[in-house]
């Protein structure tokens, strides 16, 4: 262990997860997952309940150990350490507060089990609740505090030590839109000052994509995509990545054609669409396969005479400040979404409308959209 | 609930509270108080049986053995119990229902029959002796039954579920991410238990002692089956006055003795529990 009394900054250690795979009885929750995270990286593991993104965290805090694989922190092989000789910080999700202490005894429980000097302790202690914003909270019980306070002593507790790596399990999923968006804010330039890598666990893809330098997708137990959040909307890999990150039209159709990595569906009803084949997927599409094509709804356009030559029925339109949502349904039955700034003549309901998009600005994927 | 609605609700729930109230008057408050009232006529107010208690040395050596044996008692439950309790509060459901079958078993089972069980084990020419002698462990019998030790180990495992289920609800009531959280913060599982499990789980260790405690030192049945003549507590003491001399007042003086020693363990816990909240703190 560094010597913590004495070190003042901490830079951040690198994450090197290989092969992994953890199994619970006969479910498969984590398979044969690899990840390697730079130093002072931010990476988030985002996906559904059950996609094994929390299994993966605690098998890097050492709560779990891993079936078959290799968990690296800093090159040290931590796989098998014990939770308490990792000298990686935590900050729960329900905070995990100790509620027989004070705040500040929450947040001096670190460096008490590692015998730091009680004045160096102290003085931490003080640095830790100003960094937090919680100075005069010390003597506080974690009860009496709010729950963005109480979440901000959790962060605090987590880095008091100046641990090279920072791992969050849903940190603010108890509170509400405007605190989690304030704290998101608060978490980033926390980390950008400690300087410490951070692996972020969420299920809230906004979230994902507002604080990380990259975003790790998980589905299944698997990473379905790792890449920065600009690639990760505008170029997703998968139909499952498309449709969990962001607001998404997916539409299935056969390939009628493919030239210049543009292909085009024909989805029934003599409509033909047209999308880039993702990148990954490129040598796996042919003609007539069936295929998935995405395409975002402020992507979409009210706009005739496009490749597409596609018409949908106006079912609703949503104001919701910044632009207008319009709801349609294709000929097919599909139900179609356009965000649009909002135009001078809205449309009304029963209105034919007709939507184009740039074929490049759709991405198209192998087999069938999975049921909504 | 508005005050309203509870107003309304307070009536009827008092009126079925009746029949319980009737009952409990006639059955347990009249008789009590008369059996405690006793204590002080002879016809006309006297302090005499409790200066009785007080200048035999017999009832100070009931009482002190009463006391020495549930204390000790209480020390062994909580022993036994509190690991029981842990793994109970800790482990997979299925592990813990077995457990629990375990624990919850024997308080289903008569005492009479328990008792009879530990005087099958442990008399004379019982298993536990019979075991040893083949085992080569001692030559002759030892005397195991109608001893401090034999009330002992039978009080102990009658009581066992009242200290094993408090401290079990305690624990099991305290999230398992903190003892994580003290684990990630550096601690070894012995500390995270010592700074952060032990504390967390004190209302029910003190909640369990208390249950223990009162219930020993008011134990009949046990005590009487397998303590003997010669191991006299207070509970046999009051049945003996009452069945075998007729003396009512003196059953009486005891029992409003152990009435006051009852209450004040209780109110000496609560205060301890409180003081123990703040001491816990940090």
């Amino acid at each position: 262990m560094p010597d913590l009394a004495t070190s003042q900054t901490s830079r951040g250690a690198s994450l090197d997860v290989r092969d992994v795979s953890k199994s619970y009885g006969d479910v498969k929750a984590v398979r044969d997952i690899s990840l390697f995270v730079k130093a002072g990286e931010f990476v988030s593991l985002l996906g559904p309940s059950g996609s094994g993104k929390t299994t993966l965290l605690m098998m890097i805090a050492g709560f779990e150990y891993p079936d078959a694989g290799v968990i690296e922190v800093g090159g040290q092989d931590m796989t098998y350490v014990e939770p308490n000789r990792r000298n990686i910080g935590m900050v729960f999700q329900r905070y995990a507060l100790f509620p027989h202490m004070t705040v500040a005894g929450n947040v001096a429980f670190s460096l008490r089990m590692r015998r730091v000097p009680r004045n160096t302790i102290d003085e931490r202690v003080r640095q830790a609740l100003a960094m937090v914003r919680l100075s005069d909270y010390g003597h506080r019980r974690p009860d009496q505090l709010s729950g963005g306070q109480q979440q901000r002593v959790a962060v605090a507790r987590a880095t008091v030590f100046d641990p090279p790596m920072i791992l969050m399990d849903e940190p603010l999923g108890a509170l509400d839109k405007k605190l989690r968006e304030q704290l998101q804010i608060e978490i980033k330039a926390l980390q950008r000052e400690l300087g410490a890598t951070v692996i972020y666990v969420t299920h809230d893809q906004q979230e994902a994509l507002t604080m990380s330098d990259r975003v790790a997708v998980m589905n299944n137990g698997r990473i379905e995509q790792l890449s920065s959040p600009k690639e990760l909307y505008e170029k997703p890999q998968s139909v499952f990545v498309a449709d969990f990150v962001g607001d998404t039209n997916l539409l299935t159709g056969t390939v009628v054609d493919i030239g210049n990595g543009i292909a085009s569906l024909d989805i029934g009803n003599g409509n033909r669409v047209q999308g880039a084949v993702a990148r990954e997927s490129g040598a796996g599409i042919a003609v007539g396969d069936t295929t998935t094509l995405s395409v975002r709804p402020e992507r979409a356009f009210l706009e005739a005479g496009s490749p597409q030559g596609l018409s949908i029925t106006c079912v609703d339109e949503i104001y919701t400040g910044h632009d207008l949502l319009i709801v349609g349904r294709l000929d097919t039955g599909a139900t179609f979404r356009i965000r649009t700034k909002t135009p001078d003549a809205a449309p009304a309901s029963g209105d034919r409308l007709p939507v184009a998009w740039r074929p490049e600005d759709a991405v198209v994927f192998p087999g069938k959209a999975p049921e909504a | 609930m508005s005050t309203n609605s509870s107003a309304l609700g307070r009536t009827p729930a008092f009126l079925m509270l009746l029949p319980l109230i009737a009952v409990l008057c006639f059955a347990v408050f009249w008789p009590v108080a008369n059996l405690l009232g006793r204590s002080f006529f002879a016809p006309d107010f006297t302090l005499q049986y409790y200066e009785t208690i007080v200048s035999e040395p017999l009832y100070w050596r009931v009482f002190i053995r009463t006391f020495w044996i549930s204390a000790l008692c209480c020390i062994l439950c909580l022993l036994i119990g509190f690991p029981i309790a842990y793994a109970m509060a800790r482990t997979s459901a299925w592990r813990a229902l077995l457990i629990a079958a375990c624990v919850l078993g024997p308080l289903w089972t008569s005492i009479l029959v328990r008792s009879y069980a530990w005087i099958f084990l442990l008399q004379r020419n019982g298993v536990v002796n019979d075991l040893l002698i083949d085992m080569g462990l001692i030559e002759t019998r030892l005397r195991m039954l109608y001893t401090e030790g034999a009330v002992l180990v039978a009080m102990t495992h009658v009581l066992l579920p009242f200290m094993i289920l408090p401290i079990f609800s305690t624990i099991r009531a305290i999230p398992t991410d903190l003892e994580r959280s003290a684990r990630n913060l550096g601690a070894g599982r012995f500390r995270a238990f010592l700074t952060i499990t032990l504390p967390l789980s004190l209302p029910g260790v003190s909640a369990g002692v208390l249950f223990v405690f009162i219930l020993a030192i008011g134990f009949y049945i046990t005590p009487a089956l397998v303590g003997g003549p010669r191991t006299l507590m207070i509970g046999t003491l009051i049945a003996q006055q009452i069945t075998e001399l007729l003396n009512w007042p003196l059953a009486g003086a005891i029992s409003l003795l152990l009435l006051a020693v009852s209450i004040a363990t209780a109110l000496i816990f609560q205060r301890a529990l409180s003081v123990g909240r703040i001491v816990g703190n940090d």
